[in-house]
């Protein structure tokens, strides 16, 4: 052997840095994230007739109602723009936060089974999570555009504009805000499930805090003393500058976005690092 | 050849009970040991691992100060009883868990199958659940792709590679499972049981499969088994493990015979003091076991042996059984033989002795325990209680022959030899 005797590639001690991340693991079991992926998306219209194309239902049918109710019947007004436009942007985007974030939060107790029985790096469960409700966000963001040509043609005042380059960013937060939030949760359920019950019946309600069914400009109108709480919830930012660069109306602000970006990153690292330590013994507890 | 796996002072504990908010107070009292620097105050109070018997404190010790190094290309036993930490072992080994103090070194990469098939999913067909699996196990996909028909026909499954497996048989299921397995490429792997699946032709084909894999690829392997049989054929060296801790570690027959010995010190068993506090339960309370010799002062071969059991029935106007189940070292079950007490629903609420008899020439020489089963009607059980008591018979020199014969059973047979010119 031309290794010394005292070389060791690997060393399993009761705990390691807060801060190594096992990315080089991570990189090495890519292979695994992407079969994972393909996993979630085959297995969920597997023995379907309609297929993939359930991805398309549950937003054709929520907006459908969000419309009827919201709009028609509350007349919550939707800054000009037509309701079903309106409303598919706030919820494709709110939709891909909330599987994020509840898929993520229980990842530990789902996959305890497995996670019980091999190593491999735990960030990848949470990761491949992300990505699925990426492509899942992807089929009916297709939807979206389909539906937004629809009324460009039809000659609606609807303005595209430069603020659309700020997209993959805004799509990249919104994962980020999803995975972080879900990994603090997931970590902090290990052992006591209480939280778990809050995240439940919580998301559903947390998409009134944010501008999905009404615009921001409707809030800033009829209670401007307090629109600070719906501005102060991260995800406002950017649901309104992605209507703002696809359809030419809202509000756009770099203070806010940058408020938002900023509030992402601390809550990503502050996930990722608890989830770190929470993975090494998590099988013990959960 | 050198240290492959250096294990050194390994402990896990662990808390028993439930978790709920009597444990939140404590877990904040470590927290808070633990912020200050200091040792964790419960760790201190920690006892070793003992399932029988009720301790004074929750917190427990599956693992202490373990300490063993492994050689490349070693087949390496782990044997020992229900709870000593074999499982824990090889659970920090892979990666599953951390250990709360000491620490394992490892060259090379490591494989474990702690369990098969996991991962599967029912609804993907078996062709995507290999790559699935095999991903699982930490194989990149080139390496599945290369390695995916030789999988698929040491699994015997070509037919339905494209059918969900949800709709294998589950034998079907476990075989496709360990051929992903089988087909890892690590130096060192790591096998839970997972041998006893599958018919006997399977069985004898996974354990040919390991044998190759230590003897001819030259990888390390780690076996936790109670199949004795097996680890004496696949180990060259064997470890025991009792409460947590480094009872043997040796030559593989050697600390087989060790652990079989140890299994079961008492060959009799008398209770003194109240009556609730003997084994049992609400309905049988057993009391007294006494296993004897026919012949002289110790069991053997040819002196055959009594055995008496002595226990109270609270059940009276049913149909009661006791029922012996003998099994040997290798735990294959040697009979399975009741005492029909009573069959006209007339037992009477006491105290009963039933005593057996195992003739000469019956049982060859070895360890033996008995397991225990209370019945009624002979179709509910009352009590159980496994390796409730063990003996040993002693081998004995036959002609020139002194060594022990091969075989469960060592009957005298008649011969009659007849020369044909």
């Amino acid at each position: 052997m031309t290794e010394p005797e005292d070389y060791w590639d690997l060393e399993i001690k009761s705990s390691g840095s807060l801060f190594d991340l096992k990315l080089k693991d991570v990189w090495q079991y890519r292979d695994l994230l992407l079969l994972l992926v393909r996993r979630d998306f085959v297995s969920f219209y597997k023995q379907t007739l309609l297929g993939p194309l359930w991805f398309f239902v549950q937003p054709v049918i929520t907006i459908m109602v969000y419309n009827l109710i919201f709009s028609n019947l509350a007349g919550i007004k939707t800054d000009g723009i037509p309701g079903p436009l309106f409303y598919l942007a706030g919820t494709i985007i709110w939709n891909y936060f909330a599987d994020c974030l509840t898929k993520t939060s229980t990842v530990f107790k789902d996959n305890s089974a497995m996670l019980g029985k091999v190593y491999f790096p735990r960030l990848i469960m949470p990761l491949s999570v992300v990505f699925s409700n990426l492509i899942r966000f992807g089929v009916q963001f297709i939807l979206f555009i389909m539906l937004l040509l629809y009324y460009l043609l039809a000659g609606y005042p609807i303005a595209p504009n430069a603020c659309l380059l700020l997209f993959p960013v805004l799509i990249l937060m919104i994962a980020a805000l999803g995975l972080g939030f879900g990994m603090i949760i997931s970590a902090a359920t290990t052992k006591y499930r209480d939280l778990a019950f809050v995240v439940s019946f919580g998301v559903p309600l947390l998409m009134y805090t944010t501008t999905v069914i009404y615009p921001l400009s409707e809030v800033v109108k009829k209670y401007d003393n307090y629109s600070w709480l719906i501005k102060f919830n991260p995800l406002t930012a950017v649901i309104e500058t992605c209507r703002f660069g696809f359809l030419g109306k809202g509000s756009f602000s770099w203070d806010l976005l940058l408020y938002s970006g900023i509030f992402t990153l601390v809550i990503l690292f502050t996930g990722v690092i608890v989830f770190n330590k929470v993975e090494k013994t998590f099988v013990d507890t959960v | 050849m050198g240290k492959v796996i250096k294990v050194e002072n390994l402990s896990k504990a662990y808390q028993l009970g439930d978790f709920g908010t009597g444990t939140i107070s404590r877990d904040l009292e470590r927290y808070w040991a633990r912020f200050r620097g200091k040792e964790d105050p419960f760790l201190k109070i920690g006892e070793i691992n003992d399932r029988t018997s009720k301790g004074a404190s929750d917190i427990v010790w599956s693992l202490k100060d373990i300490n063993f190094d492994i050689e490349q290309s070693d087949a390496v036993g782990i044997i020992g009883r229900n709870g000593a930490g074999k499982s824990t072992l090889l659970k920090i080994l892979s990666r599953v868990t951390s250990p709360t103090s000491g620490s394992v070194k490892i060259k090379g990469r490591i494989a474990s199958l702690l369990e098969v098939g996991t991962g599967f999913h029912p609804e993907l067909t078996g062709g995507e659940n290999i790559y699935l699996n095999g991903a699982i196990l930490g194989m990149r996909k080139a390496e599945i792709k290369r390695k995916f028909d030789e999988i698929v026909n040491f699994a015997g499954v070509e037919r339905y590679i494209d059918t969900p497996v949800k709709r294998y048989s589950s034998g079907m299921y476990v075989r496709l499972a360990f051929a992903v397995a089988a087909h890892l490429e690590s130096e060192i792997l790591i096998v839970d049981e997972v041998l006893a699946v599958g018919d006997a032709e399977f069985q004898k084909k996974c354990l040919g499969k390991m044998g190759d894999v230590s003897k001819s690829e030259g990888r390390t392997v780690l076996f936790v088994s109670h199949n004795m049989a097996a680890v004496k054929t696949l180990c060259n060296r064997a470890i025991v493990l009792a409460n947590g801790q480094l009872a043997y570690d040796n030559k593989q027959l050697e600390a087989v015979s060790f652990y079989q010995a140890n299994n079961n010190t008492k060959s009799s068993f008398e209770h003194t003091g109240n009556m609730e506090d003997a084994p049992g339960n609400q309905h049988i309370r057993v009391l007294k076991f006494i296993i004897r010799s026919l012949e002289g002062e110790s069991i053997s071969i040819s002196s055959g042996l009594s055995f008496e059991i002595t226990f109270f029935n609270q059940k009276a106007g049913i149909n009661l059984d006791s029922t012996f189940e003998l099994k040997n070292s290798d735990e294959i079950p040697v009979f399975h033989n009741g005492a029909l007490i009573s069959t006209n629903n007339d037992s009477k609420r006491g105290l009963y002795t039933v005593k057996g008899i195992i003739p000469a020439y019956l049982l060859n020489a070895g360890n033996y325990t008995f397991k225990l089963i209370f019945g009624e009607n002979q179709r509910y059980l009352l009590y159980g209680a496994d390796d409730f008591i063990g003996f040993e018979v002693e081998n004995e020199t036959k002609g020139s022959n002194s060594h022990l014969a091969p075989g469960v059973i060592c009957p005298k047979l008649d011969y009659t030899v007849s020369y044909h010119e």
